[in-house]
Parts: C-alpha cells; structure tokens; sequence
C-alpha cells in the first residue's frame, strides 16, 4: 500500500505546523512524507488489540505546588532576549485589522 | 611540611607513573577526567594549565573539526581561578573539581548562548542553566564552550547544524556521528575532557560509538531534563561522552538525581541508587549476558560484526554467562520511534515563533505571517521534515492510526525487554551497522539514515539505560563500540560490565 500525499494534505499539515513552504519543499515534503508513511505502516503488521497506549516508560503524575514565585525577578534577562520589546513587553505585528 | 606523593591514582587506584604511555612526557591530555582531578587536588597541575592546555588544543585542531558552535576562554579562566581557590579551601573535592568540560549546545547555559545549533537559536542567551549543567559547575567542572550537534538534537551525522559539519577527529573525512557529535569529537580530539550530550535515539551512544569514546545514556528519568531544549520529551535523556568508563560513572553519579523541576526525574534508593562509582569492580563471574540474533542479521558490517563478538568472547572469558536468544519486534522499533518522535517535536518546537527569544523574519505584516515566516526561515530541512511529520501524525483522522498505534507498539517493545531482562543481567550488541559514514553521504536519503539507529532507539523507546564502549577499529581505522543494554535502573550492571571488559582489554 503505497501512501499518496495530496496538495490538500500539505497544505493542511502546513498550516497546523505554522510552516510556509515553497513549492519545491512541497513536493519535497508530499514524497519524504509518502515515504516515510509507507514505512510505518509496517507497524499494521502488529496486532494490538487490548494494548493499552504507553506514553511513558513509568507513570507519571501531576505535580501540585502552591503558586508562589520562587525564581526572582528576571525579567530585564528574558527581555534582553527578545527580537522586539518595548516599556517592559514584548512587541509582536499587527494581529487584529 | 611535605606530604608523601601518592603513587596511585586516588579514584582508580592505578599507578600515576608506572603505565606504558604515561611516562615521564606524558601530557596534561593524556590524563582522563577524574585522573586529571586527582591530579589538580595533589597540587601537581593547576586548574588554569589544564584549561590552557585543552585551549591549545582547541587552536590546533578545532578549524579541521569545528567541534563547538561557542568557546568561552576567558569565562573559564575566571571559573578555573575560582574552582582552584575552592580546591585549595578545602571546599572542593569531588571526583570533577577543576576538570575542563564541553556542554552539548540543547543544554541552557546562563549567560552563554545556545543555539541547538540552529538559526532560529542564533542569539539566544539563556537567563539560567540547565540543572545537570548547574550540578557539574557545583561539582568544580569548568564549562569551555557549547558543542555542535544536528540541529534540535535530529540527525546522526553532525551534518544537520546551522554552523557547519564536525568532522571526525580519526578521519575528517568522516562524520562524528550525531547528534551530540561535537560533544564526542571534542572528547575524542582532547579538546575538553568530558562533555554531556543528550541522546532522544541513540545520539550520546552512536557517536560516542564512531569516536571512540564510551557514551552512557542513563534510565529515563535519572538526570533531570530542567533546562535541556526538548526534542522528545518522553525519550531524551542527558548522559556524559568521556574518555573511559569510570568517567561516565562519576559524571553521571554528579548530574544525576530527583529535581523538582522536571517531574520525570526521579529519586532513586533501594539498591537503585546513583553512587555509580562503587561499580567499577572487575567481577562478571556469573552474570547473564544475552546476545540478541536479530541484532546481527541483514545491514551489519561484518567488522562491525566481527568486533563486537569478540567483546562478548572476552566477557565470557571472565566469567559472565553469554548466549544468543531471540529479542523479536526489533524491526518495528524504527517506524515506532520515528513516528512518537516527530509527534512530540511538532508540539515541542511549537514555541520558536520568534517573539520572545531567536530569530524573527524582517518582514511580515500581521502576526501569522511572521510565525510562519519565522519559522520556515529559522529552521533547517530535516527539522521541517519532522515537524511536518509530527503534524500530520497527530492531526485529527490520523492520530489513532499513526500515534496511537506507535504507543501500542511502544508498550509491546517494552514487554519484550521485560522478558529478555528476566533472563539477562545485560543485553549485548553493537551501536550501529557501520562505522562512522563519509561526509555528505547520509542525509541525501533520510529514511536510509533512519534505518542506522535501529540498535540504539529501542533503549529510548523502553526507557532503558545503555553504554558504547570502544572495541575495535575497521580496516581503515574508524572506531567501532560495543553496546551494553541493562534495565531500567540497572546502570550498575552495566557500569560492572563495562568496566570489566575495558579492564581486561587495556591490559591485552
């Protein structure tokens, strides 16, 4: 069973993997994708009815804490960080017309 | 007063003067990490000279191998006079004091850029440090510099980085292996020490593997992951590259342990404990080791082959029980892998967006548009490649199919260990199908790239901890290592064996 990646499906995948790709990357990604199904779905080989999902190795569970703050005041690091930033806060483009 | 010079190292207990190559023109290189600490602690090297020394280093090979993305020289001069200051106090005494050290750079270094050798990391200056990297500078290690890698850690070649290819240091017509390829060809160069390195599928192990250095991934949830730039949160481990098992040993015993801000670390007790040292004992009398068929069938090289069964022959030699057995679903440890893998990028690399650290577009009008912009220009081929992947395979209609069904398999590889380690004290086999492949030669085809961590990825997938130990070179040179798998929380077993067979071989 060879998998078909179709523009439809790229675009889409694009679109949640916040990536813009040109058209060259686009065929490039419908094949590595094609490809790369194609191998996994040798794991159809597998029954695994009744096994449960295992996302970790040991179980893991929520971690309460009181919501104090125990790191300090950090913020003239973080900012230096920042691409844009200005009277203590970030700066990001136009989001609403 | 004068004290009597000791003869023997304090840690190993070898003689300091009486071994072969380690004669009078022995070089402050030559030393491993924790000899090169005894040392500093006797008095007889200070901790600056073995940072000038491991800089000169630096200056001859490191344009030939472009081992670190950022070297800080001067910082750790700083750090070496602060550490020496301890040692003299008193105050430091540890098996790591003074010892000059490379960090992997998807590990946060307050003050020093870490760029997961990517671009869109390019100026990214961390507020804090990752917490294994805070225990080793608590230890007296004094960070020289960050190492290159496959960028966020996905590659096995090195050749993946935004700042350019490392290059084996027994060939550099070769790679390094990845992706904490720096980190291996750094240790292997003498251009630190030690280093850390974080293996997500094989990626301490495989290049220590191709640089002739013994890498050490502990169980899943030894060391703390504070601080390290996620790849796959439920498979990336820290672990350290060094020159020989004992220095794997104490630099694990030193970064590892319970952190509260990583809720999979866990604090271990009950024979489980970290004090990895007291294994180093030369006794394998009677210990199971299981050898699986199916590791060594189509796609290994037979010198590979050849070397690593002659590492199983001098265990058995000293006493340890060796037979083959059937491991089973070995095949679908890749496509299991690949598929959790890029599922938990896609999510983790959903916060390079370029606003509040990185790089960020020139142009872009509205806020979408510069994620995507940003995105697409600050990241490298196979990083898109996997994202795109990950997408697609947690993405509504897909997910019980592809992620799901990897969970499902993921449980199955887990019981098959389970069943192999009630027979077996250590599973052994090699760490990859060849040794070190030539430049440029390995990312025209990906899944084929894929396919050569198909005997590291299951310890990830299980949780499993695992060693490379040097055992060989091939015809033209190339290192070749020897894997030892334990179960969970059995690093000791591992250590033991490990220790044992490089014991046995040094002596010839």
């Amino acid at each position: 069973m060879a998998n078909v990646i179709d523009d439809e499906t790229i675009e889409y995948v694009g679109i949640l993997a916040k990536l813009e790709l040109s058209d060259e990357e686009k065929d490039q990604a419908k094949q590595d994708m094609a490809k790369m199904l194609d191998y996994i779905d040798q794991l159809n080989e597998l029954d695994t009815t009744g096994v449960e999902p295992m996302s970790h190795i040991f179980q893991v569970e929520n971690v309460f804490r009181e919501d104090e703050v125990t790191n300090g005041d950090m913020r003239e690091a973080v900012l230096a960080n920042a691409p844009e930033e200005k009277d203590g806060m970030f700066v990001v483009p136009q989001t609403f017309e | 007063m004068r004290r009597r010079k000791r003869t023997v190292c304090l840690w190993c207990r070898r003689p300091l003067s009486d071994n072969g190559k380690r004669g009078k023109s022995m070089s402050i290189l030559d030393y491993t990490a924790v000899e090169l600490s005894d040392q500093i602690r006797r008095g007889e090297i200070k901790v600056v000279d073995a940072v000038e020394a491991v800089f000169a280093q630096i200056d001859g090979r490191e344009k030939e191998l472009n081992c670190y993305v950022t070297l800080q020289k001067e910082r750790a001069l700083e750090q070496a006079k602060i550490v020496q200051a301890k040692i003299d106090a008193g105050e430091l005494s540890g098996p790591l004091a003074g010892v000059p050290f490379a960090i992997k750079d998807n590990m946060c270094t307050k003050g020093t850029r870490t760029t997961c050798s990517s671009k869109i990391l390019e100026n990214f200056v961390p507020a804090y440090s990752a917490t294994a990297v805070e225990k080793l500078e608590a230890a007296g290690a004094v960070v020289i510099g960050k190492t290159n890698m496959d960028e966020f850690a996905m590659g096995s070649t090195t050749e993946t980085s935004y700042y350019g290819v490392t290059k084996n240091p027994h060939n550099a017509m070769h790679v390094p292996g990845g992706s904490s390829g720096g980190s291996a060809a750094a240790v292997a160069a003498g251009e630190c020490f030690a280093a850390l390195g974080s293996d997500t599928g094989g990626s301490i192990r495989q290049p220590a593997s191709h640089c002739g250095v013994v890498g050490m991934k502990p169980t899943y949830g030894t060391v703390s992951r504070y601080g390290l730039i996620a790849y796959g949160s439920s498979l990336d481990q820290i672990g350290p590259l060094a020159k020989d098992v004992r220095d794997c040993a104490a630099i694990l015993e030193v970064i590892s342990g319970r952190d509260e801000k990583d809720s999979t670390s866990m604090s271990r007790e009950n024979g489980q404990g970290t004090d990895f040292i007291s294994a180093l004992q030369e006794d394998i009398q009677g210990m199971r080791i299981g050898i699986p068929r199916d590791y060594f069938g189509a796609g290994l090289d037979t010198e590979v082959r050849d070397a690593v069964l002659a590492a199983a022959e001098v265990l058995r030699a000293k006493g340890a029980v060796v037979e083959e057995f059937d491991l089973s679903l070995v095949q679908y440890a890749i496509p299991t892998y690949y598929t959790i893998a890029a599922a938990e990028a896609s999510s983790n690399l959903e916060r390079f967006d370029g606003i509040k650290y990185g790089y960020r577009t020139a142009e872009a009008d509205n806020l979408h548009a510069m994620y995507k912009k940003t995105r697409s220009e600050g990241f490298g081929a196979e990083v898109k490649r996997r994202i795109m992947l990950g997408s697609f395979v947690l993405s509504s209609g897909y997910y019980d199919a592809y992620y799901l069904k990897a969970l499902r398999v993921k449980a199955l590889i887990r019981r098959a260990f389970d069943a192999a380690f009630a027979k077996y004290d250590v599973i052994l086999g090699p760490v990859a199908p060849t040794t070190a492949p030539k430049l440029g030669e390995s990312l025209a085809d990906p899944l084929k790239m894929y396919l050569g961590d198909i005997y590291t990825i299951s310890a990830n997938l299980a949780g499993l901890p695992g060693i490379s130990v040097p055992c060989g070179t091939d015809a033209a040179g190339l290192p070749i290592g020897v894997q030892l798998l334990g179960d969970c929380f059995q690093e000791k077993k591992i250590l033991r064996v490990a220790y044992t067979y490089e014991q046995a071989v040094k002596r010839g």
